[in-house]
């Protein structure tokens, strides 16, 4: 068989799709053949699977450029999203292997779908086109609804699993609609080239046509509701409750850097010259995001309901760098993605494991005297929480640190609007302090309580959360390469 | 003054190191683990003093300097001290050992995370008071945070949550705008194609005016600054958290607050709020002023009256940090150098009254001063010495407390004659509050039975209260040891302050401190402006002109 150069390219420029849905196709088909006991070992293999593709993303990077058509685009960007949401990937695989043995639903589709997820996220990361963007969001959603509900016995799982479908499916209905009328004013679905097109418009009619903006209005609508922005959030504390834990992990973490990756992508490269326009949603969505996010989290008790609370809330910092409209904005979101996902994967990876059988032990009564009775388990999640939180020499202090920075650099072009978000922003912050400091005092400051006798740490979990801990201090405190890694990545988006 | 040497690094993380030594013992092993700890401190005491000789006088530059690029080419690993920072460091030093010490038997449940906190806070508090850079610095500011909400949460007293959290969120709320602060800065300086988080450029830039900073601006970032530090001091309205956080500490960590951790905010707003934003500096002295007169009465008043002898010693931390603000706010040569000797002595003479005080809450468990009267019988050795160290902190010649007061009301006088006669009442004050509770609860004849068989000093107290003792002793009567190390930098404050000074007279010679750290042997890679990625095309900025007028044709 003899490939052309460019259908080579065209498999470069997709393989870590590629190779995980051939994972996915392989697992689907190794399932039957395995016994009961043995499906465990399906876990492995899909993790094996996110190690690929992140492995080839290094053939996307050595063969950058378009790919089938100018449908995908293999650029920087691209490949730092996808190592963000594969990473995401991975580390929710090991988080799962053992849930699933407790919870007595140890099945390959769920690895599968997993990955199948994660390919649908990659389409997002790196999509140049905007029909081809729907689908890699209904692929990734359409699988996140059947995870969610995978605990079929659990009453919460079916809520969760039936709200986010029917919700999604409005969402991406909107971003559909929205679609529609930019392609109805611009004639084109290219995201590089509904910018021209609407150049031309406006040098012809000397103003910017109404209907793009409403488009550009529905396209965010569907996209807020992904990220779980306010005021299209509503649906998120009980999706991420009562889906299975290490879903939740995925689902905080791999869709929402998809979906922003995606959101940067059309906002900053087919409606740049909109930017007067969409600030302000932006803006005001960002300001809801984090009070919602953070005054809710104050008060719930049940702490997977809190850390859902809270990555509503960091999706409101992650908007404050979007606010910045410049390339530092960019390159800010995407650190902060990253660093977001190492923490919040991390912290939810530990709220699975403490769970135990039928997710019993949510409660942050269940997290009374941690501190003393598994001490290393205690300070890994205090790390994520103190990075939630943003205290230094974490990632999620330089992420917070990086996104205001960007902000205040836009200062000129947005006035005194964009200083008031990142003062709204720094102090939610300390808002944000309070509940999270609430689970560390329980861990280290109550008395153990008697009825609940938390289980050793698996090596699968256990591999998982030191990765996230050392990615954590890692960007906190050596964060250069990552750095200059979205800063390329920032650049390749907006400077063609 | 950059040196070859990594001496000041290895001082800043010696105790960290410490933490792995303590982590192999096992949790059982109390007697190693204080062993190590306490060997730990001792070893970086030793090496802090190794600084004195090392240390040039009369010169106003930074010494022991380190520079080496961090993140990007904007914010740096930049170290170095001076007249203001040595004692402070030394202070740290100093003090961690004895907070070892007495944490000795008073500690009893988890006992390698005690004294890990310890360490983690010296090196953090030690990184703040060495640290150059504006990120550096606030990073070891935050970090100064964990171990102490530990310390206070874990092994505090009945209400240690509560005041745990408050300590905490009060801190984080000040320090959080002094980052947006910070960012702003950096931001303005990045206007200029060097962004940095260097202070010393940073300082030079403002001076000479590269950056333009309008007064408003001056202001809001002076403010941002200041709450951070204010909350820390505490000033006046803001310092409800310190009684509570005081209060409910285990001794050790009342002594790391009130010794040093206060200090951080008056060391800060002498560092950064009055050499970066003079002008809004001037312009709110008197403010500050009045406030901390304010604190300084008020504190005192409120002291007298107080039922626990604990929250009594932590209202006198209000007051007397009160004379610090007034000292920094009266801008001449002699209030400043009384206010950094106030700082050290402070820290001296109440860690002394936290450490005496711990060593009757060792023996009776409680703090309530009708609990306790006629103390001075039992044990007259503690008793004696806590005489002794309450006479230095009332600032009695020639103790250290009198030279750190007298200098700042000479200073203060020079300035505003009515503050000076308003904060002398202060000096009346403490002298009421510390004598008449000395005399509620060591004077008379043994009140409560309970307290007839308690025993004295045991070895180990002996040594912390002699130590602290001739500390006091060494600081009043050799006082100019201090301040002949603390001259130039005052003096080059006191430049730095001057308002009809370089900013708009752009020709007058830049003062030496603030010359721009050389980047020599570290990859200077300042030419190319310093940003935290590499410089942006231009037209990758998405605002700009072009596409603001599209949108308004």
């Amino acid at each position: 068989m003899h490939f052309s150069a460019e259908q080579v390219s065209n498999l470069h420029r997709l393989a870590p799709e590629i190779i995980l849905c051939l994972f996915g196709i392989v697992i689907m088909l190794l399932d039957p053949f395995l016994g009961r006991a043995r499906q465990r070992a399906l876990g492995w293999v899909a993790f094996i699977g996110t190690l690929a593709a992140a492995a080839s993303l290094r053939l996307m990077y050595l063969d950058q450029g378009y790919a089938y058509n100018e449908l995908i685009r293999a650029d920087l960007f691209s490949i730092f999203g996808h190592a963000v949401v594969i990473g995401a990937a991975a580390l929710c695989v090991l988080g799962a292997i053992n849930y699933l043995d407790d919870e007595n639903l140890q099945r390959g589709e769920f690895y599968a779908l997993v990955l199948f997820a994660t390919a649908g996220m990659g389409i997002l990361a790196g999509a140049n086109e905007l029909l081809t963007a729907f689908v890699g969001l209904e692929m990734s959603s359409i699988s996140s609804y059947i995870l969610a509900g995978f605990r079929k016995r659990a009453t919460k799982s079916n809520e969760s699993s039936l709200k986010y479908f029917i919700l999604g499916s409005f969402a991406t209905a909107f971003f559909l609609y929205g679609i529609a009328m930019v392609y109805g004013v611009t004639g084109t679905t290219r995201i590089d080239q509904v910018q021209p097109a609407l150049d031309q418009i406006i040098s012809a009619t000397g103003q910017v046509p109404a209907l793009s903006i409403l488009g550009l209005a529905l396209i965010f609508v569907g996209l807020g509701f992904k990220v779980v922005a306010a005021p299209f959030h509503i649906y998120g504390p009980d999706v991420y409750e009562g889906a299975p834990t290490p879903v939740t992990a995925l689902l905080a973490s791999g869709p929402k850097a998809a979906t922003f990756a995606l959101m940067l992508r059309i906002f900053y490269v087919a409606f740049p010259g909109e930017v007067h326009f969409w600030f302000w949603a932006i803006w005001g969505s960002a300001i809801l995001t984090m009070f919602v996010g953070n005054l809710a989290a104050i008060v719930q008790s049940n702490v997977k309901r809190m850390l859902a609370y809270s990555s509503i809330a960091h999706a409101g910092y992650i908007l404050v760098a979007f606010a910045a409209a410049t390339v530092y904005g960019v390159s800010a979101v995407l650190f902060y993605l990253a660093a977001y996902t190492f923490m919040k994967v991390g912290a939810f990876l530990v709220v699975t494991h403490l769970g135990q059988q039928d997710e019993r032990h949510l409660e942050i009564t269940d997290y009374a005297g941690l501190g003393t009775r598994q001490p290393a388990l205690a300070v890994c999640f205090s790390l994520f929480l103190f990075s939630l939180l943003g205290l230094p020499a974490t990632g999620g202090f330089l992420g917070k640190f990086f996104a205001f920075q960007a902000a205040l650099d836009s200062h000129a072009a947005f006035g005194p609007a964009i200083v008031w978000l990142v003062i709204i922003a720094a102090i939610n912050s300390v808002i944000g302090a309070y509940y999270y400091l609430r689970i560390i005092i329980a861990m280290y400051f109550w008395e153990p309580s008697k009825d609940y006798t938390p289980s050793k740490v698996p090596l699968a979990v256990g591999t998982a959360l030191a990765i996230a801990a050392i990615g954590t201090l890692y960007l906190g405190i050596l964060p250069r390469d990552v750095l200059h890694a979205a800063f390329a990545a920032a650049t390749s988006l907006i400077a063609r | 003054m950059a040196t070859a040497s990594h001496w000041l690094s290895f001082i800043v993380f010696l105790p960290l190191l410490g933490v792995p030594a303590l982590l192999c013992l096992r949790d059982e092993d109390h007697v190693w683990i204080r062993r190590v700890a306490l060997v730990v401190s001792l070893v970086e005491f030793v090496i802090s003093l190794f600084l004195l000789p090392g240390f040039r006088m009369g010169q106003p530059d930074y010494q022991f300097v380190e520079y080496a690029n961090w993140i990007g080419n904007a914010i740096h690993y930049h170290i170095g001290i001076d007249g203001l920072s040595l004692f402070l460091v030394l202070l740290t030093t100093f003090l961690t050992p004895l907070a070892i010490l007495c944490s000795w038997t008073s500690i009893h449940e988890n006992v390698k995370g005690f004294f890990i906190a310890i360490l983690v806070i010296e090196t953090a508090m030690i990184g703040v008071f060495v640290s150059l850079d504006l990120f550096l610095f606030f990073l070891f500011w935050e970090l100064t945070l964990i171990p102490m909400y530990f310390m206070i949460g874990i092994w505090g007293h009945d209400r240690r949550i509560y005041a745990a959290v408050k300590f905490i969120l009060y801190t984080m709320f000040g320090s959080i705008l002094m980052l947006v602060a910070i960012l702003w800065l950096y931001n303005l300086s990045n206007a200029h194609g060097t962004g940095t988080f260097d202070l010393p450029t940073l300082q030079a830039q403002l001076q000479h005016g590269i950056i333009s900073l309008p007064p408003t601006t001056e202001l809001l970032l002076f403010c941002a600054f200041f709450l951070a530090f204010a909350i820390k001091v505490p000033l006046f309205p803001f310092h409800t958290w310190l009684p509570d956080a005081h209060t409910e500490a285990p001794t050790a960590g009342s002594v790391i607050l009130a010794g040093v951790m206060l200090k951080l905010g008056t060391y800060g707003i002498m560092r950064f709020c009055l050499p970066l934003f003079p002008y809004a500096a001037h312009r709110l002295a008197h403010i500050i002023g009045v406030l901390a007169l304010i604190g300084i009465i008020y504190g005192a008043l409120v002291a007298t009256i107080q039922p626990n002898f604990k929250r009594l010693v932590a209202y006198t931390s209000v007051s007397h940090l009160g004379f610090v603000i007034l000292g920094i706010f009266s801008f001449t040569t002699i209030s400043f150098q009384g206010a950094i000797f106030q700082m050290i002595s402070h820290g001296v003479s109440t860690g002394g009254l936290f450490l005496g005080l711990g060593m009757i809450y060792d023996r009776r468990h409680t703090y309530e001063i009708k609990e306790f009267g006629g103390l001075v019988n039992p044990m007259p050795i503690i008793m004696a010495f806590y005489l002794f160290i309450a006479l230095s902190s009332l600032a009695l010649p020639p103790l250290n407390g009198f030279i750190g007061e007298f200098l700042i009301l000479i200073g203060v006088f020079q300035y505003h004659h009515v503050w000076a006669a308003f904060a002398s009442s202060g000096a009346v004050l403490s002298a009421i509050y510390l004598l008449w509770s000395y005399q509620r609860v060591a004077l008379g004849e043994v009140t409560v039975e309970k307290n007839r068989s308690l025993t004295d000093a045991s070895g180990r107290e002996r040594v912390i209260l002699v130590t602290i003792a001739l500390a006091i002793l060494f600081m009043g009567i050799a006082s100019p040891l201090f301040t002949r190390r603390m001259e130039a930098t005052t003096d080059n404050l006191v430049r730095q302050t001057q308002i009809e000074g370089a900013r708009q007279d752009a020709k007058a010679p830049p003062p030496t401190r603030i010359a721009p750290p050389a980047p020599t042997g570290f990859g200077a890679a300042h030419s190319a402006g310093n940003r935290l990625t590499p410089a942006a095309p231009a037209q990758a900025r998405l605002v700009n002109a072009t596409t603001a007028a599209q949108v308004n044709p």
